[in-house]
């Protein structure tokens, strides 16, 4: 029983980490119409920035959450004034393809000065330690990563579903030119836009740094799930990308209790069958 | 009447001052030439219309005004002010508001927030309780799904939300397009009544028979140019050639 209390927590943990990448996927595809390959990468740079805050500038894990995120998003909206602007319109495999360089750049030059291994990130001292639940050991950190993962996904959901500038988001996303003919400068909107998607990856890269140390390819191995669990949710819906983010990390932990061999496969094998039943994905709209 | 002549004496105005001057206007969808040099004004307080076939550039004609279609050339003047370089954003936010044909009623928006879209570009709106005067319906169907609502309602809706922006000068495509007679009459007072409230309206239409209720004065536009213009006391001594411009 406590190894699958232990597996489950597992997969809530990852479960967050699928939900931030693709709830960033999401945004950044309904408003640039762009399948973020890079979102690894910049998942990946979100952790590089957390380490770098603390061993060069002595700067903590807790105003690393707050800074990498806007670090690794600047460095996004430069990519997309600079680049990937001249792609509207165009098909998709353009972005892809842009973006999927731009990955496999980024990754490149971050291997080159800092190797394949590991560099260790300490948990924060007010999250080390755990707790005894009683019906399992509980590890602080690891608590932490679950609930503030959920609630930044929620807070992103309400921004988007519930204000006025969520209201101009979902708009644009439908017909930009009339919105920019309202008075709103949509262009300014697709970078912020970007931003934002690039920022909820650097935010999970922060969150990940000390579970999983900080590696040039860590965005690498975890993309290709995380885009399994984008075409099993649908590219359209915000709610539905964060469910299913979660909901595929519990059934990935749950496999790996129950027929631990399949556990790396699940996903895929899910996907197959989403894409065989609703090529749409479960929430999605048409690409 | 030659267009040379139109480019130098446009129509003489009802009202107020000029707010809106095109000259030799010329737009481009990709590499099809479409307008070919339009030359109209619009003054303060007027209801203009624009009259033609399909396909004869209106809608084309109110799009570079708006600043949606990026290639134009010529010259656009609001306000005394150049725009035919402007971006839709700005030209927005110096008070030109549209309705499109198509409407563009958000589907991922309720009501409301249709209704609330536009951002106020300056002082001078109808506030929200003047607005659900005009269209009561829309106040019952605040919490529906934008494009739950019936065609006529997306119409008001459509109008609706561009009376609040402060924008004095609205262009309206074709408000009453495959609308029920009722309902088009309500469009009607709607249109009149905002002319009274002291806002410039360019309208295009299909329906004369409809906008010699609101119009003071008509163009008419074929193969993207203006060929015609009149007032509406002239329009009775138009009829004829009117029905040939427009094959009806
Ligand atoms: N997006 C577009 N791309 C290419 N050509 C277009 C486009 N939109 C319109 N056209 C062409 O431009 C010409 C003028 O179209 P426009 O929509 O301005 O006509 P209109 O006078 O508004 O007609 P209607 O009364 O049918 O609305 C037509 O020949 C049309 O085929
Ligand atoms: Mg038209």
């Amino acid at each position: 029983m406590q190894a699958l209390y232990a597996q489950l927590l597992v997969g809530l943990i990852n479960g967050s980490f699928y939900a931030l990448l693709s709830l960033g996927l999401a945004v950044i595809f309904g408003m640039l119409n762009i399948i973020n390959f890079a979102h690894g990468a910049l998942y990946m740079m979100g952790a590089f920035a957390a380490y770098f805050l603390l061993n060069v500038g002595g700067i903590s894990y807790w105003w690393a959450l707050l800074l990498a995120p806007i670090i690794v998003g600047i460095f996004g909206m430069i990519l997309e004034r600079t680049m990937l602007k001249f792609l509207t319109g165009l098909d998709h495999l353009y972005g892809l393809l842009l973006t999927f360089g731009i990955a496999l750049i980024v990754q490149g030059v971050f291997q080159n000065y800092f190797g394949s291994s590991g560099l260790p990130y300490a948990i924060p001292d007010q999250l080390k330690g755990g707790m005894n639940l009683g019906f399992m050991f509980l590890p602080i950190y690891r608590g932490w990563v679950v609930v503030f993962s959920l609630v930044v996904c929620l807070g992103t959901w309400f921004l988007i579903e519930k204000t006025r500038l969520g209201a101009y988001l979902r708009a644009a996303t439908e017909n930009p030119t009339l919105v920019r003919a309202f008075g709103i400068n949509v262009p300014r909107m697709i970078t912020l836009t970007y931003g934002l998607g690039v920022g909820l990856a650097a935010l999970a890269g922060v969150l990940s740094a000390p579970i999983n140390q900080v590696r040039p390819l860590m965005g690498a191995d975890l993309i290709i799930v995380v885009f399994a669990v984008v075409v099993i949710g649908g590219m359209g819906s915000i709610m539905g990308s964060i469910i299913t983010g979660f909901a595929l990390g519990v059934i990935e932990g749950l496999t790996k209790y129950f027929y631990p061999e399949a556990s790396n496969t699940v996903v895929f094998v899910l996907m197959v069958l989403v894409l065989l039943v609703k090529p749409t994905g479960l929430t999605g709209r048409a690409a | 009447m030659p267009e040379t002549a139109m480019a130098e004496a446009p129509v003489k105005a009802a009202t107020g001052g000029n707010i809106l001057q095109v000259r030799n206007l010329e737009a481009w969808y990709g590499e099809s030439h479409i307008l070919h040099g339009i030359n109209f004004d619009v003054n303060a307080g007027e209801v203009v219309t624009l009259l033609g076939r399909n396909g004869a550039g209106k809608t084309t004609t109110l799009k570079s005004i708006m600043g949606i279609i990026s290639k134009r050339a010529g010259s656009i003047q609001f306000n005394n002010q150049e725009i035919i370089r402007a971006t839709s954003d700005k030209i927005a936010r110096m008070g030109i508001a549209f309705c499109p044909e198509e409407r563009g009623i958000f589907s991922s928006l309720d009501v409301k927030e249709n209704l609330l879209l536009p951002p106020v570009v300056r002082a001078g709106g109808l506030p929200l309780e003047q607005i659900f005067d005009l269209f009561p319906n829309l106040k019952e169907r605040l919490s529906s799904q934008g494009t739950k609502l019936s065609g006529g309602e997306q119409q008001m809706l459509a109008i609706a939300r561009i009376l609040r922006t402060g924008a004095s000068f609205l262009m309206l495509d074709e408000p009453t397009e495959g609308l029920a007679p009722v309902i088009i009459q309500q469009i009607g007072h709607t249109i009149a009544r905002l002319k009274k409230e002291g806002f410039t309206i360019l309208l295009v239409e299909q329906n004369f028979r409809f906008a010699s209720t609101v119009a003071d004065r008509y163009y008419v536009v074929e193969h993207g140019k203006i060929i015609d213009g009149f007032s509406n006391a002239e329009l009775a001594a138009n009829m004829d050639k009117l029905h040939t411009y427009l094959g009806v």
